[in-house]
């Protein structure tokens, strides 16, 4: 298999409901190593839902997801989570758990890890994502919201994992933050060559990130295709609207 | 001043009284303690048993102490036991209601951020929403202790030793004196554990970082 360009997500026809609304029909999709998948689209359109079958955190009630080769439905869903890096809207980091505690996460999950080791990979993440050292042992509730946002990203990416999913992380701070975490973002993926699958709302941010875009309606992929394609051939109004700045 | 007198004066059966009441209401306070924290846990983890769980311990906290020691005596007896038991499940409602109200008022998302890094069931109880719950789980720990140190004190009615039995004592011979006595120790007890634990809180709250 070439690992260049081997497929690490793939999702076959799943369709998923919430309560008795079906917020994904028949989605099918796949995502190659390496990919910058941005997802788009209108509040409810089941973009959330759709990454969240990424990390089995939503179990389709009707077709299969696949990721590195491992089945969601039969998988120890436990493991396989550890070596997806997951990130969210307000980063939700662990209120009682220090900056340290909170970038070590998921490697304690598996073992025991010594002070020595998680101070060094704390300032290692911490460096990673521009953070001084000194602030790993401040609590989340004493930063700002651009810096709970990189903790975020610093304790997906601890476990050194080959997928990041990333639900609006840049909703929740300020447009000048965001900007320097979005060049931050790029260089991390050139850095690390990690396959990243990113939901956002702001199309600017999707067209500068993403290698690929999923434009998403009423729990269907809409149109995809990089910036370039969409700008040259939206699919319809409803394209052409969302795209248009 | 009478007071401070009796208190000097029968100062080795005050002790025994007070020491005997510290084991009574210690005891009560372990068992209600280890027996509501799992029962909260598990009804946190039970959403259809909790409404009833609840609801029983409600019902029991609402009959009146001194007929729950009465109710007891045919299957217990009289003397010490029969007043463990009773404040025990008198101690109970405080501490299962703020574990399973702790529990669960954990933020949603941030539990589904800890599923979605890979912890497992019991990595999420006993790592998140376990401590995150503890502040509210030890305010619970606080009012039942008070609560069971206090109602110690009708423990004696049943036969049971404790500082009930001086105000007892005191009540039966009309020594005011020595009912007065009885009970400002008990206040004492009470006040001293609730400060003693106060400090407890404040120790973990500042381990978890909140304030």
């Amino acid at each position: 298999m070439n690992k260049e360009n081997s497929v690490v997500i793939e999702i076959r026809n799943c369709t998923a409901v919430y309560g008795k609304n079906r917020v994904l029909r028949e989605v099918s999709l796949t995502v190659d190593k390496g990919e910058f998948v941005v997802i788009i689209g209108p509040s409810g359109c089941g973009k959330t839902t759709l990454l969240k079958m990424m990390n089995g955190l939503v179990a389709p009630v009707k077709g299969e997801v696949i990721v590195n080769g491992e089945n969601l439905s039969q998988g120890d869903l436990t493991a396989l989570r550890r070596r997806i890096g997951y990130a969210v809207q307000g980063a939700k980091l662990f209120p009682h758990m220090t900056v340290e505690d909170n970038i070590c996460y998921v490697p304690c999950l598996e073992r025991k890890m010594s002070r020595e080791e998680k101070r060094a990979l704390a300032e290692k993440m911490l460096d990673l994502v521009e953070i001084p050292a000194e602030l790993a042992g401040r609590f989340p509730r004493q930063l700002s919201g651009g810096q709970k946002q990189r903790v975020g990203i610093a304790r997906a990416m601890a476990f050194e994992p080959e997928i990041l999913l990333m639900d609006e992380p840049f909703g929740a701070v300020d447009e000048i933050t965001r900007r320097t975490l979005q060049e931050e973002m790029q260089s991390l993926r050139q850095k690390t060559g990690i396959t990243i699958v990113f939901i956002t709302h702001d199309i600017e941010e999707a067209f500068k990130l993403g290698s690929r875009i999923l434009i998403m309606k009423d729990g269907i992929i809409w149109q995809e295709g990089a910036k370039e394609e969409l700008l040259s051939n939206p699919k319809d109004e409803f394209v052409r609207r969302l795209i248009c700045r | 001043m009478q007071l401070l007198q009796i208190l000097w004066e029968r100062r080795d059966f005050f002790l025994t009284c007070l020491l005997e009441h510290i084991r009574i209401s210690l005891t009560a306070v372990v068992c209600a303690g280890v027996l509501g924290i799992l029962a909260g846990i598990w009804i946190s983890r039970h959403k259809k048993a909790a409404g009833m769980v609840l609801g029983v311990i409600n019902v029991i906290y609402t009959i009146p102490s001194i007929s729950l020691l009465g109710f007891l005596i045919p299957f217990t007896g009289i003397g010490n036991k029969t007043a463990i038991i009773a404040l025990t499940v008198y101690g109970l409602l405080p501490i299962v209601r703020n574990t399973y109200t702790g529990l669960t008022n954990v933020d949603a998302s941030v539990l589904e951020v800890a599923e979605g890094l890979g912890a497992d069931k019991k990595q999420i109880m006993f790592g998140i929403r376990f401590p995150l719950a503890l502040p509210m789980i030890i305010s619970g720990f606080r009012n039942m202790v008070v609560m069971i140190i206090a109602m110690g004190g009708i423990a004696s009615f049943i036969g049971a030793g404790g500082l009930g039995v001086a105000i007892y004592r005191g009540i039966t011979t009309y020594n005011m004196t020595l009912t007065a006595a009885g009970s400002v120790l008990i206040a004492a007890l009470a006040l001293l554990s609730d400060w003693l634990l106060s400090k407890a809180e404040k120790a973990v709250n500042r381990r978890y970082g909140i304030e």
